[in-house]
Order: C-alpha cells, then structure tokens, then sequence
C-alpha cells in the first residue's frame, strides 16, 4: 500500500502556479489548433509550457537533493537558443521564402518599412518608465520588429530573464495583426485618406539585380551595423539560394524541412523559459501589454509618415500602405489590400502593400542590429 | 528609471535616425543595381 502512495507521492509537489501554467499553456494550444493563430509556434510552446511545469520535471533541469539533473530541453536552450544558433538557421529558411521582387521594382517603399519601426522605439521607452533596466526594455520594444525570431534573437543576446513571455507575447501579436491594425488605421486616417488610388508603375527587375540584391545588403548592413550581420547575412545567405536558380533543392529544403525543424524545437525549448516561477509575475503583464502597444505604434508609425509625405506629393499615397512596414508578412499586405477593398471595391492596392511589407521584414531586422549595437553603448 | 528614460530617448532618436538612413542607402542601392544591371525581354519580372 505505502509503495502505491509513494507513487503518486509527486503529486503533493504540485503548487497552484503550475497549474495556471497548464492553464497557459491549454490556452496557447486551443489558440492555436482552434482559432489557427501560429500553430506552428503556439502549440508546442503551450504543450512545453505544461512539460516544463510538471512538479520535479525532467524536461527541464532540476536540483534534486543537492544533485543537478540536466533536462533535455535546457540542453536544447543552451545549445541551439543561448548561442543564436537556431534562430540563425530559421532565418535561412525565412529568406529563402522571400521575394523581394516587389521592393526592388519599387525601392521607395523602403521608408515606409524603416517608419513602421517606430513602435519598437517607443515601447523601449515606455518600458523604462515600467521599472525595465534598459536591456530588459529593448528586449520588450523588439516585440514590435513583428518578426518572432528577431525578438527572440535580441531577448537572447540581452539575456532577459523574460525571453518567455517575449516570445508569448510577439507571436500571439503577429497572429492578431488582423484585429489589431484596422481600428487603429481607421483611428489616424479619413475614409477619403483610406480610398486614395495609387498608380503601380513597377520597375522590371532582372534576374542578375535579384542576385546581387542580397550580396549588396549583406556586405552594407555588415559595414554599418556590424552587429546585425549575422541576422542579415542569414536572412540574405537564404534569399541568394532561392534567386540564384541553381540551388533549388536547397532553396526548398530550407523553406520546408529546414524552417520546420527549427521551429519544432523553438517551440518547445522556448517553453523551457516559461517555469511558474519566472513566468508569473506582473512584468509579464506589462510585457503582453507592451507588445500590443509596440504593434500598435508600429502601425501608427507608418501611416502618419505616408501622410506627412503626402503633405508633399503630387500624387498622394494611401496612408494605409504605411501600416505594412511591420514584418508581418504577408499578413499586414492581406489585410491592407482588404481594407482597401472593403472602402473602395476599385481600388486594388496588393503590389503597393507586398513592397511595404517585405521592406519591414529587411527594416526589422536591421532595427535589431540597431538596438543591439545602441543599447551596449550607453 | 528617470536615467533608463533618457537613455531610452537617446536610443530612439539614434535608431530611428539610424534605420532611416539606412533605408536611404539600400534605396540607393536597389536603383543602382536595378540601373547597372536592366531586365532583358527573356528576363523573369
């Protein structure tokens, strides 16, 4: 009898914070099977999230009677998180999925993505005002790069303690930029602003300028923010073996087996961060909070710049296109194109606002490096 | 907190700066390249 209790002897271990944890994660799970907001992502975060919240886990490493026993998924961490390796890697697969087509005919629309970047820098900022030491608050404001792996990327490089709620928070986002951009360009523009048509009078783009494109990048983005060129460099070393025609069968590797993989094990290994005791506080509130608030003057960002140039323009631009800056992609492009739609049925503005939002996806990234080389430095 | 705020002004003002200027130069770069090296007829778009 007393070796059948002892059995279950794990079960007095458990403490009310592992089961909101459980909670979290059946939540992260539903969000993601039921509503399909990032599956990929949120399912094995959220069953991670119970694994690692089991009373005396071996999932994760535990110091039992003085005696550390190393977890598997803390092993993970430390080998392909804790060094960028990972993260690296998925950039290589998220290139390789990138056209940059629509950019390079239009180079401008560059601005727009470089504008959309503004609520990373605000929320940095409002975070400092929330008790975050200034490496913790970048961490935070990177949640509006919109761009999963760059703020996981950053998180690591500062070694926040809140790389967990980070991740959290920059997916759960990046899943809701449908509900949360269209009120708030509604909010900052008219209905006139919203049907402005724009002419797309698209350069051609041969083959040799697409194949350059990422060698250029790399080698400006290495001499200016030396600090991003890992991130750049993958990012571009994954759109050079989709251009260049004959590397197909890497290009698919990576775009398929390559970014699945990688996200397979980011799921789970980032759950390892995301234990009762470092995830269940208020700074994790202020995180989600934050992340909402970087998204939401992200998108700010870009339409108010679209109409200050518009104060200049001969031809105005709609304002809306502004809002794809973020990296969302092609998410934010869907959404605008929509909204276009819904306001005007004649006005079709997809080329303008794929061009905005793969010119985020490069400004996000260097936003990254930006902040990772800035922040040391004070 | 109040000197984290500052510091946090001064990284906002030299990050957006700083991608701004950054966007000039690939804008610059993306016109010289699609300049250097045109589309051909047989070229993909």
């Amino acid at each position: 009898m007393q070796q059948i209790l002892d059995l279950y002897s794990n079960l007095g271990n458990t403490t009310w914070q592992m089961i909101v944890m459980w909670i979290i994660g059946g939540i992260l799970i539903y969000l993601g099977i039921a509503r399909k907001m990032e599956p990929s992502l949120l399912v094995p975060m959220g069953f991670g999230a119970i694994l690692v919240n089991l009373p005396l886990s071996g999932a994760v490493t535990q110091v039992i009677d003085n005696v550390t026993e190393t977890g598997p998924l803390n092993v993970l961490f430390d080998a392909g998180i804790a060094n960028e390796v990972f993260l690296l890697l998925l950039f290589i697969g998220i290139g390789a999925m990138i056209d940059f087509t629509p950019l390079l005919s239009c180079p401008q629309m560059m601005l727009f993505g470089a504008a959309a970047q503004f609520g990373i820098f605000f929320t940095l900022s409002l975070a400092t005002l929330f008790g975050f030491n200034l490496q913790d608050a970048a961490s935070v404001g990177i949640i509006g790069a919109a761009d999963g792996p760059t703020s996981i990327f950053v998180a690591d490089y500062f070694q926040s303690r809140y790389v967990g709620a980070i991740v959290v928070a920059a997916y759960s986002y990046m899943a809701l930029v449908p509900i949360i951009q269209p009120p708030v360009i509604r909010m900052v523009t008219t209905k006139k602003e919203r049907c402005i048509h724009m002419k797309y009078n698209p350069r051609n783009v041969s083959k040799t300028a697409k194949i350059m494109f990422p060698i250029c990048i790399t080698i400006v983005a290495g001499l200016i923010a030396p600090r991003s060129v890992a991130l750049v460099g993958f990012l571009m070393f994954g759109n050079l073996i989709r251009e260049c025609g004959v590397l197909d069968s890497l290009s698919n590797t990576a775009q398929t087996s390559l970014a699945n993989l990688i996200t397979l094990m980011l799921g789970l290994t980032v759950a390892s961060q995301m234990r009762a005791d470092d995830f269940l506080n208020l700074q994790t509130l202020f995180i989600l909070m934050l992340g909402l608030v970087a998204f939401i003057f992200d998108t700010i960002g870009g339409v108010l710049f679209a109409k200050i140039l518009n104060l200049f323009l001969k031809e105005k631009l709609n304002p809306m296109i502004g809002a794809c800056g973020i990296s969302a992609f092609p998410m934010s492009a869907r959404v605008i194109t929509q909204m276009g739609l819904k306001e005007d049925p004649t006005n079709v503005l997809i080329m303008q606002a794929t061009g905005v939002n793969v010119s985020g996806q490069i400004a996000s990234v260097i936003a990254g490096g930006l902040i990772l080389g800035l922040v040391p430095r004070l | 907190m109040i000197a984290n705020f500052m510091d946090s002004l001064r990284v906002m003002g030299l990050g957006m700066l700083g991608i701004f200027s950054v966007a000039v130069v690939l804008i610059l770069i993306m016109i010289i390249l699609t300049k250097l090296f045109p589309a051909e007829h047989n070229d993909s778009n």
